[in-house]
């Protein structure tokens, strides 16, 4: 399979530069998307289907979605930008940084990381899934501050709605043609979608998936209902979006604040922690989805029809 | 060793060029992007041994992606916001 990775690599890195340099900002959002997928399947040579999961649902999907809709809003202006020459100085620049990068990546000799440790506590963390496991509960820290950190950036883009318009659903109108590709697969595929977000979730405790890679499912699921006009975006003016926003890092904070009582914050005593870990999981995907898609959907925009 | 090491090593200089390069805002958004995949490819690269990957790189990569994810809406949001106030799409520096 060397040549198969080889190929991958080289493929990769082509594509990379394809989204980087070549001409036209539309095409280079296509080249990024297929960047992601393969960047995904390099991540399924390197035994982390994960992260592969992760980065074709977040990195390559709804960031493709987020800068279309991007260049979507922009074309009026000068999108259709000419290709660039190239920038000797920055190049050479470049060119140093990756040679000193490459050099410490052939120098660095892979060993066995932490993985021996996970694996000997990983029976006390209350799921199968040593990512998980780390994700929710050896070094749940990291997650219930990433969840926070989602909304902060929510708090960050909404002020970027104009006057009136903030209490109004998020991103510009979406018209779809009815009958066309958009409003039917808008219908076809968000059922489909919300059994293999809830599954990712579900399966997430013992095998790849979690709740992240859920809930980015459920957000694509309905960003592709909103833009085919199936149901209206979620706006700020009803509670209870602002409910679901803050639910996952709640919950997450709340049983963190409960493990006072075993020796620490966010700490699970071992015959409650599968219990402890699902219940946030299913509040933080909630929360995730909802996130995700008013990131991608943007700030509200009543009067600019996409 | 493998080869996705040294290939995530050369994705951060490329995005590293498009970010200082890039005339366009939304091009430096993707060479960001490129470069952050960049260093979580190597970093899990690294980590990988014998057919078995590090689990704890796996989870800094699961974060970092959906980090960047919400950075990247971040910046769209101000770059589609700087075009609606200025019909530019670059800085005001940048134009030569």
């Amino acid at each position: 399979m060397a040549v198969f990775d080889l190929l991958l690599c080289a493929l990769i890195l082509l594509v990379a530069v394809a989204a980087i340099v070549g001409k036209g900002l539309f095409r280079a959002v296509v080249f990024f998307v297929i960047y992601g997928v393969l960047l995904s399947l390099a991540w399924v040579r390197l035994d982390a289907p994960d992260v592969a999961l992760a980065e074709v649902a977040i990195g390559a999907g709804l960031t493709g979605v987020l800068l279309l809709g991007a260049v979507g809003r922009l074309a009026r202006s000068d999108a259709d930008e000419p290709a660039e020459p190239i920038d000797w100085p920055v190049a050479v620049a470049a060119s140093v940084v990756a040679a000193l990068l490459v050099g410490a990546a052939i120098k660095i000799t892979p060993g066995t990381g932490l993985e021996p440790e996970v694996r000997a506590v990983l029976t006390r963390t209350g799921v199968e899934n040593p990512v998980t496991a780390i994700l929710m509960n050896l070094r749940a820290w990291d997650t219930l501050l990433e969840s926070m950190v989602l909304i902060t950036a929510v708090i960050g883009l909404w002020p970027l709605a104009q006057g009136g318009d903030w209490m109004e659903p998020a991103g510009p109108a979406h018209h779809a043609q009815p009958g066309g590709v958009l409003s039917g697969f808008g219908r076809l595929l968000p059922p489909v979608a919300l059994l293999v977000g809830v599954y990712l979730l579900w399966a997430g405790a013992s095998q790849p998936g979690g709740a992240f890679q859920g809930g980015t499912v459920l957000a694509a699921a309905g960003v592709l209902c909103v833009m085919a006009g199936v149901v209206r975006a979620p706006g700020m003016a009803a509670p209870a979006w602002r409910l679901a926003l803050v639910a996952g890092p709640a919950v997450f904070a709340a049983f963190g604040v409960a493990g006072l009582a075993w020796g620490g914050f966010l700490t699970f005593p071992e015959a409650w922690a599968k219990g402890a870990i699902l219940t946030i999981e299913m509040a933080l995907t909630l929360s995730i989805a909802v996130v995700l898609a008013l990131l991608v959907l943007g700030p509200p925009q009543a009067g600019e029809a996409r | 060793m493998t080869p996705f090491a040294v290939t995530g090593a050369l994705l951060v200089a490329l995005g590293l060029y498009g970010l200082i390069a890039g005339r366009a805002l939304l091009r430096r958004i993707i060479a960001f992007n490129v470069m952050g995949s960049g260093v979580f490819l190597m970093l899990g690269a690294l980590g990988w041994h014998e057919g078995r990957a590090d689990p704890v790189p796996q989870a800094l990569i699961i974060t970092g992606i959906v980090v960047a994810l919400s950075g990247s809406a971040l910046a769209v949001g101000l770059v589609v916001a700087l075009a609606r106030a200025t019909g530019r799409q670059h800085l005001r520096d940048d134009v030569g």
